[in-house]
């Protein structure tokens, strides 16, 4: 997983022509907590609203197996290499359970994949960031996946069923993964100078990345009042981001690592930690495709379509001469 | 050849350990590239299996050899000339043709292979075949699957493994040294099956080219080995 929203929803107020009846019922289906399942009515904006976030979602566990495939020839041991190949190898599966829940409501996969080549639909901005140390794959694994996991335990109760479901299947995996990345960066903390200073380095430059993952700050995130109210998202951005703050530093000092956030700080009075400015002008930047790796990566994915397209029409014309065979 | 005969069990551990080794990392390079994400995540479960594998395989040598040596000592600190993989396992990944009929070759014959390793007197070997065994029959299986799709597909993706196959098949007489000759029919007849539903022929025989179990490997192998080692050389008494 791994996504936030974050592309403006071009036609999410276009749809208001609809049957005042069925919105009716639908809201009142929602406000009851209610699944919302593929044969159901739902109104045009938010099934637009959701293809985007799941397929977003989607695009961003694909995209997301880049970064860590980077060290999986260079993994210094053999169970990390297991590891790291069984936790990539999760990701491809969750990005079919995703782009099975987006093809629900009426996309295909192939429609949802061009619009990634593209550039019409975007990931996650984390995997716009280079993996460069053996470090950076745990302090994926424990802050990345963290984060992720924050927002999808948010997402297991979501109003739409098919999303809801992927969401409860993908955070089981997903927790086992990110303990393994903790333990991976704990033994770093707890190895040789040089390994505890990658350990501190990786951390210096994947915290701040890991906090934008949550979105934009709530006074400047147009779709989530619409989202909330659709209860796509339950919580805010902002909320969110607390609480894996609220939860992530004391893991950091359990590792005697140090967080990059001189501002940071427990605050007694409202039982969290206070912290620093986020630079939202970078988080725009890698937003709008200016990241350290974005280009590589998309290219990467295109090549990946593009290069092998002599393969997926072998099998399409293999499997056209297969059931003349069987008709005649 | 005599040295077949006296070839010791630590030395065959660590010949199927390194032939499972290299392909794995093999197929690692394919992971976010593959032609759509079902074959991803087909070839790192492929991968997968073969890490597994080599895990056992050179634990094991490691213990029979009894100089402190562990797989990770194994796989990280031996250089290129003193690995034993077969020369088919370290080939380039190529194009989705080479790296199917690559997988294909190699898995009917460890197939074969493990089929009387699994009978050994010895216990290890014969737990680690027995396991091994179901997952190359998923293995095989989808390797020739591939074969027949790209051979029975278009014109081109045929004329692209007909060039997988030519660009393997200088590699398949190592597979069948010594004792292992005994394998070829059989390999050849289940090749051959593969190859003619996917409306190819077997190749004419060629000049083979050996080395990798006496370690003597082509040029690749020395670089896959630079990547794959370079942390744990980088720092040689740390933990991960």
């Amino acid at each position: 997983m791994y996504t936030v929203d974050y592309s403006k929803p071009q036609d999410a107020r276009a749809a208001q022509v609809e049957d005042a009846d069925r919105l009716a019922a639908f809201d009142a289906r929602v406000a009851a907590d209610d699944f919302i399942e593929p044969k159901d009515w739902m109104p045009e904006a938010y099934r637009k609203t959701l293809i985007r976030q799941i397929s977003q979602h989607a695009h961003s566990e694909v995209v997301g197996m880049l970064p860590e495939g980077n060290w999986l020839t260079r993994a210094p041991s053999l169970r990390r290499k297991a590891i790291l190949l069984a936790k990539i190898q999760d990701e491809g599966g969750h990005g079919l359970y995703l782009y099975s829940a987006a093809e629900t409501l009426g996309v295909t996969r192939e429609e949802l994949i061009e619009a990634l080549h593209s550039g019409r639909a975007k990931y996650s901005t984390i995997f716009n960031y280079p993996t460069l140390t053996w470090a950076d794959i745990g302090a994926i694994g424990w802050l990345v996946d963290g984060a992720a996991i924050m927002n999808q335990v948010a997402l297991q109760r979501t109003s739409y069923g098919p999303y809801a479901r992927a969401m409860v299947r993908i955070c089981k995996e997903e927790s086992f993964h990110q303990r393994q990345g903790y333990e991976a960066l704990m033994v770093l903390a707890n190895g040789t100078h040089a390994q505890r200073r990658m350990a501190q380095d990786a951390l210096n430059r994947w915290w701040w990345p890991s906090l934008m993952m949550f979105g934009p700050p709530d006074d400047n995130s147009p779709n989530s009042a619409q989202s909330i109210r659709w209860r796509i998202k339950r919580e805010t951005n902002d909320e969110l981001r607390q609480r894996f703050i609220d939860a992530t530093v004391p893991q950091a000092e359990a590792l005697g690592l140090s967080i990059p956030d001189p501002a940071l700080k427990w605050n007694e009075a409202t039982q969290h930690y206070d912290c620093g400015q986020i630079d939202w002008e970078e988080f725009y930047a890698v937003v709008r495709g200016e990241g350290a790796t974005a280009k590589d990566r998309i290219q990467a994915r295109i090549d990946a379509w593009e290069k092998n397209a002599w393969v997926r029409e072998a099998a399409l014309a293999h499997a056209a001469k297969r059931s003349t065979k069987q008709a005649a | 050849m005599s040295q077949t005969f006296t070839l010791s069990p630590a030395e065959l551990a660590l010949r199927l350990g390194d032939d499972a080794l290299i392909l794995s990392h093999r197929l690692c390079e394919w992971c976010g590239h593959a032609p759509t994400l079902e074959v991803d995540l087909a070839l790192s479960n492929i991968g997968l299996d073969l890490l597994g594998q080599a895990q056992f395989f050179l634990n094991y040598a490691g213990e029979m050899e009894n100089a402190g040596r562990d797989a990770d000592a194994l796989a990280y600190h031996r250089d290129e000339h003193e690995f034993k993989n077969c020369l088919l396992t370290e080939q380039p990944n190529g194009d989705f043709a080479r790296s199917i009929v690559r997988q294909f070759f190699f898995s009917a014959w460890q197939q074969l292979r493990f089929h009387e390793l699994a009978k050994s007197g010895d216990a290890t070997m014969a737990a680690i075949a027995t396991k091994a065994l179901k997952e190359i029959a998923y293995h095989v299986q989808f390797a020739a699957e591939w074969v027949v799709r790209l051979g029975d597909g278009t014109e081109e993706s045929k004329c692209r493994v007909a060039d997988g196959i030519s660009w393997s098949w200088r590699f398949v007489d190592e597979l069948f040294t010594g004792e292992d000759a005994a394998l070829r029919p059989a390999w050849e007849a289940r090749v051959r099956a593969t190859l003619n539903e996917a409306g190819l022929d077997l190749p004419a025989p060629v000049r083979g080219i050996t080395g990798g179990r006496e370690g003597r490997h082509s040029e690749y192998l020395g670089h896959l080995l630079a990547e794959m080692q370079y942390v744990q050389r980088c720092h040689p008494n740390a933990q991960w």
